[in-house]
């Protein structure tokens, strides 16, 4: 199996006993945490295999971990994509094994969850694993540079020129206080594009808004490669990482649900 | 009170050296600094460490103190300042709508100063007594409120590891209750959006630059480890000060 949990997982001690739920901070007294040895290491995964039925899976990134060198370390995929994003679809699991929450799609438990502005437990994970697999998404080798076509063409409209899209977008993911996120969106309402950040796991969709693009900006996604740089690591983002391949897309399929009104054809 | 506390002897006295020098330059265009200490208004400024940055491994290595004092720190009392200087900029003008607007920059940017200086006198070298636990009051307290120093040790670890996204994790002491409780705060809002009458005696900051290079994703080796180097007499102290 791919990576051993050295260490007790993001959130809880773990224990093999009954599952803890997340939300409750009813928590029983360690006497220490458990020494991985390879016997007790199997002994838990057959526990767990036995107690909890995956709902989600972790999805893998259209890409190979090494592939965004040197903008983005394989070394930071492989903790990002490998600890972190397993550990919220972990622990997603883990959490419906007792919730009545079942059957939806990805985005119906998100906005189910977010209740609304009063988040259940299960939002958090729940997010937090969509917005990471549209992260990974919204990246690609040899990405950057500029968009083409509907989609330049729609940010043009929408933020007078590139540059401008561009300025507004890093601004905001450097105004950012603390973890969250900072999205290329289609506003469904104001049927326009903006760029708007959110905290912690909050995404978009919980508003009906549909993301075109996203950008990780919890200190984990850059830390190991940029350490406190966030403006490098923002520029890197735009100018080497950002898939508008990915962006085209979703504004295709955004298009089908928002009218963008008639593209401006210029009359010889 | 606490940001008092926080400038320290230092800028204070930085303020009044450089008040009058700043007043004869008074008629200069807008300097900054100078102006501002000629209207008393105080500049923060990144307070030294009691040790060295390799001192508290192998709790927290050096390469982690020294980013998080000589970047972060440092970058929340420059933006601190900053957000100040507009402040006054905009009550002088009567501009009650960026007022209103810089509040947030205050508080994230001021909590930050103020949380980082009360941490870094929360951590000690194991060779100078980092780690020694609690005695007579605090350590009485301690077991009256939790039951014992590991049943606290306990919550405190289990608090900071569930806390979702960035924040700190907080022993405080109630002092209009005499009681002692453990706090979790968002982001860097200081321990007082929590409670007017909380004193933060310990506070273990765990956003991911506290920790990162080190332990990855494991925030509760983290959490473990860092009791190994808490300096119990500096909570101690706070805490006899605040209950006499």
């Amino acid at each position: 199996m791919g990576f051993h949990l050295l260490s007790p997982s993001y959130c809880c001690g773990y224990q093999a006993s009954p599952p803890i739920s997340h939300g409750l901070l009813r928590f029983r007294p360690v006497t220490g945490i458990p020494k991985p040895s390879p016997q007790k290491g199997q002994l838990h995964q057959s526990r767990r295999a036995s107690k909890v039925l995956a709902y989600y899976g972790l999805t893998t990134p259209p890409y190979k971990l090494d592939a965004l060198e040197p903008y983005m370390s394989q070394r930071t995929l492989e903790l990002h994509w490998g600890k972190h994003h397993r550990d919220y679809v972990d622990s997603l699991n883990k959490q419906l094994v007792k919730s009545p929450l079942y059957g939806h799609t990805m985005e119906e438990l998100i906005k189910v969850t977010y209740n609304n502005g009063n988040p259940l437990p299960e939002f958090n994970n729940a997010a937090q694993v969509w917005n990471h697999d549209f992260f990974w998404e919204s990246m690609q080798s040899g990405g950057g540079k500029l968009p083409q076509g509907g989609v330049l063409q729609q940010i043009e409209k929408d933020f007078d020129s590139y540059s401008n899209f561009r300025d507004t977008f890093v601004e905001s993911a450097m105004a950012l206080f603390g973890s969250g996120w900072v999205w290329l969106v289609l506003r469904t309402e104001e049927k326009k594009l903006s760029v708007v950040r959110t905290s912690n796991a909050i995404c978009p969709l919980v508003w009906g808004d549909i993301p075109i693009i996203g950008l990780d900006m919890w200190e984990h996604a850059y830390y190991l490669d940029y350490k406190d740089d966030r403006e490098k690591y923002i520029n890197t983002f735009m100018d080497n990482l950002v898939s508008w391949h990915a962006a085209t897309v979703r504004m295709l399929r955004a298009e089908a649900f928002v009218n963008l009104g008639e593209p401006k054809i210029p009359v010889a | 009170m606490a940001l008092r506390a926080i400038a320290g002897k230092k800028t204070l006295t930085l303020g009044l050296v450089l008040g009058p020098r700043a007043a004869a330059g008074a008629s200069a265009p807008r300097t900054g600094s100078g102006l501002r200490h000629a209207r008393g208004l105080v500049t923060f400024s990144l307070p030294d460490l009691p040790y060295d940055y390799g001192a508290l491994e192998p709790a927290i290595s050096g390469e982690i103190m020294k980013l998080h004092h000589q970047k972060h720190h440092q970058t929340y009392i420059t933006n601190f300042n900053k957000a100040l200087e507009q402040l006054e900029e905009a009550m002088a003008k009567g501009d009650s709508s960026k007022v209103a607007h810089l509040q947030s920059a205050i508080k994230f940017n001021g909590g930050g100063h103020i949380n980082h200086s009360i941490f870094w006198k929360n951590l000690k070298p194991l060779n100078e007594g980092g780690g020694e636990p609690p005695h007579s009051t605090l350590g009485w307290a301690i077991d009256t409120d939790f039951g014992s120093l590991d049943a606290l040790v306990q919550k405190m670890n289990a608090e900071g590891a569930a806390l979702q996204g960035s924040g700190w994790v907080w022993l405080a002491l109630d002092k209009e209750m005499k009681k002692l409780k453990v706090e979790t705060t968002a982001n860097q809002d200081p321990l007082v959006t929590k409670g007017a009458n909380l004193v933060p005696l310990l506070g273990i900051d765990v956003w991911e630059h506290a920790y990162y290079l080190q332990y990855k994703n494991a925030r509760p080796e983290y959490l473990k480890n860092i009791w190994k180097i808490m300096n119990w007499k500096y909570a101690s102290e706070v805490y006899e000060k605040e209950i006499a």
